[in-house]
């Protein structure tokens, strides 16, 4: 185990180092001078001056992409063109707003793609079966702001049962687990957590249907095992599988989050990301990406010491 | 090991056909398999009938799609000549949803057909080649599966900045991958069967097993994966536009339609969701037709 862990923390540098090339990369493929694009626009010729010599920009595109790392290894991304704080701060401020949507949008997408899966492979071609098809496969193809625009129209303008915008009574301060704030993340978790929450039942439901059709489970049966034991070993064979996947939709999730926190206003890094698109905001389109990227790649590397932990066989691959 | 092969990639991988022995009948009994699933060919008639009606939209399209009248801002549906209301400039929304098509499902589809030419070429290459060219392109690819992918779109059109074509080249790259993934897996499948084997030891050139082997063998399960694609494709490029980083207005498409239609929900909500009900539909039709299509590639045991 140990040496399945180290070696796949060895992997994951590479990638992590490739993904920070591509998001340094990002302001190199905007249209115009990279200077122009870190700074704002009524910047005098010493701040420009300044900026080529902080980021090296007169230097190679290889000594450029090491500054900028370094200055990052130590929380420094710049500063935000828009308003004028540094990068760092705008995300940390944001990254707290996300989780707690992810955390809960999470929980919803794998408790209750879990038990939709496992009812639908239980019951095989019966009507619960279908029932569940007939949702995953809406659920795959579902735009998921429009699924946000939908809950705001039925439940905030026809019902007024729940708020349309923002994570509370009061958006300039943080959010707490009150009514209120619960009130306001009840909507975008339903947003967010549709589609993995079809996905994972989606797998769930081939994992749980593939494990009874092995033979194990056939002989667990004739020994004269009670069902809910049998049921144990189906859950336990079929969990590695579901796992992956349920890994990699969080992680999609904090993908969606730029669509559904712009729906409802909510005060994430997704938010953050748009508005740093709408304002041409560079360094803060930058350091969003390089902390949603990092996340990312955390929660891969997260997930897979988590599936060899639960199935054996794959340490040995 | 990274696990983010996709379900519908991972049954594709196993289920690559037996060598077709004719081509042309292979085909028709594919394509007769097809017409005896009535979901897949419902599915497929509508999303034939939204091409077509996207293509001829001079034709179709009851109005000018750019003609403002006041007197119907945000008409409701079943309006006389708004049949699926206005839009806050009074335009007649059924018309620029038929021409909207026109942008929404170039958008979706040119993407995944670029994917489909450079992730389908690497991934043949890879799992062809093997060793070091495999490890080389793979591990570049793990790289773009370190980003959620429309995150990754929305970034690289967003620095890009707006426009159909830097659209368009961002989503490309996020199809590139997962095809190229797809590719590499089922040729290097293919690699190992024992007349490929046998067509190199009798000396065939690598060229001529590619095209004649492999190629025939892989392509069926490539595209299918690929057509899948656009179901996601149409979602995220909808999605970029919806962000303002598509077309501009007073062009419109889906996604852009939605984020303006979307200001006048307590007016007139349910012309609001229009444009995303026709994402939906154009997805899922995707999503219908490509299941249906493997299905009817798959051997029958």
């Amino acid at each position: 185990m140990l040496f399945y862990i180290a070696r796949r923390l060895l992997y994951s540098i590479p990638i992590a180092i490739g993904v920070t090339l591509i998001v340094f990369s990002l302001v190199h493929i905007a249209p115009g001078d990279p200077v122009s694009a870190i700074l704002p626009n009524e910047a005098t010729a010493e701040m420009v001056e300044q900026a080529r010599k902080d980021y090296g920009l007169d230097k190679p595109f290889v000594v450029q992409y090491a500054i900028w790392l370094g200055h990052a290894a130590i929380g420094d991304l710049g500063t935000s063109i828009g308003s004028g704080r540094p990068v760092f701060d705008e995300v940390a401020g944001a990254v707290g707003n996300t989780v707690i949507l992810a955390i809960s949008a999470g929980l919803v997408a794998c408790i209750m793609g879990f038990v939709l899966g496992m009812v639908a492979g239980l019951w095989r071609d019966r009507l619960a079966d279908h029932l569940v098809s007939l949702f995953t496969i809406s659920g795959v193809s579902l735009p998921h702001y429009w699924l946000a625009i939908l809950l705001v129209i039925i439940f905030s303008v026809n019902l007024s049962w729940l708020p349309p915008l923002g994570i509370g009574p009061d958006t300039s301060d943080g959010w707490r687990p009150d009514w209120a704030h619960l009130q306001h993340l009840i909507l975008p978790t339903i947003a967010t957590a549709a589609i993995p929450m079809a996905v994972i039942a989606r797998t769930m439901r081939a994992a749980v249907v593939d494990v009874l059709d092995q033979d194990f489970v056939t002989t667990l049966r004739a020994k004269g095992l009670l069902p809910r034991r049998v049921l144990w070993h189906v859950v336990r064979n079929a969990l590695p599988t579901t796992l992956a996947v349920m890994g990699l939709q969080l992680g999609n999730m904090l993908g969606g989050s730029v669509l559904v926190e712009t729906v409802f206003a909510w005060p994430g890094t997704g938010f953050l990301l748009a508005s740093a698109i709408f304002q041409r905001d560079l360094p803060l389109l930058q350091g969003t990406m390089l902390v949603l990227a990092m996340f990312f790649v955390i929660l891969n590397l997260a997930v897979d010491l988590l599936q060899s932990w639960t199935d054996p066989r794959i340490r040995r691959a | 090991m990274h696990g983010a092969l996709s379900p519908a990639a991972d049954a594709l991988a196993s289920e690559v056909p037996p060598a077709p022995q004719r081509h042309q009948s292979y085909l028709r009994v594919v394509f007769g398999r097809f017409l005896r699933q009535p979901i897949p060919v419902i599915a497929a008639v509508i999303l034939l009938a939204i091409i077509l009606a996207a293509v001829g939209a001079d034709l179709v399209a009851p109005h000018d799609p750019f003609q403002t009248r006041v007197s119907r801002r945000l008409a409701a549906i079943g309006t006389s000549d708004r049949l699926l209301g206005g839009d806050e400039l009074g335009r007649d929304v059924l018309t620029r949803l038929i021409y909207g098509g026109r942008i929404s499902l170039t958008m979706a589809i040119v993407p995944v057909a670029i994917g489909l030419f450079i992730g389908g070429f690497l991934g043949i290459l890879a799992g062809y080649a093997g060793g070091r060219v495999n490890m080389a392109i793979m591990r570049a690819m793990d790289v773009f599966y370190a980003f959620p992918s429309i995150l990754l779109a929305v970034a690289i059109a967003g620095a890009l900045g707006p426009g159909l074509v830097n659209g368009i080249l961002a989503l490309s790259l996020v199809f590139i991958p997962p095809i190229a993934r797809m590719a590499e897996s089922v040729t290097t499948q293919v690699r190992g069967y024992e007349y490929v084997v046998a067509a190199r030891l009798s000396g065939a050139s690598t060229v001529r097993i590619l095209r004649e082997h492999v190629l025939s063998n892989v392509a069926g399960p490539i595209l299918v994966f690929s057509s899948s694609q656009v179901s996601v494709s149409i979602i995220a490029a909808s999605g970029l536009s919806f962000l303002g980083l598509g077309v501009s207005p007073p062009l419109a498409d889906w996604g852009l339609m939605l984020s303006a239609l979307r200001q006048s929900i307590y007016v007139n909500p349910w012309v609001a969701a229009l444009p995303g009900a026709m994402i939906f539909i154009t997805s899922m039709s995707f999503n219908l037709v490509s299941d249906g299509v493997r299905k009817s590639m798959e051997v029958r045991r």
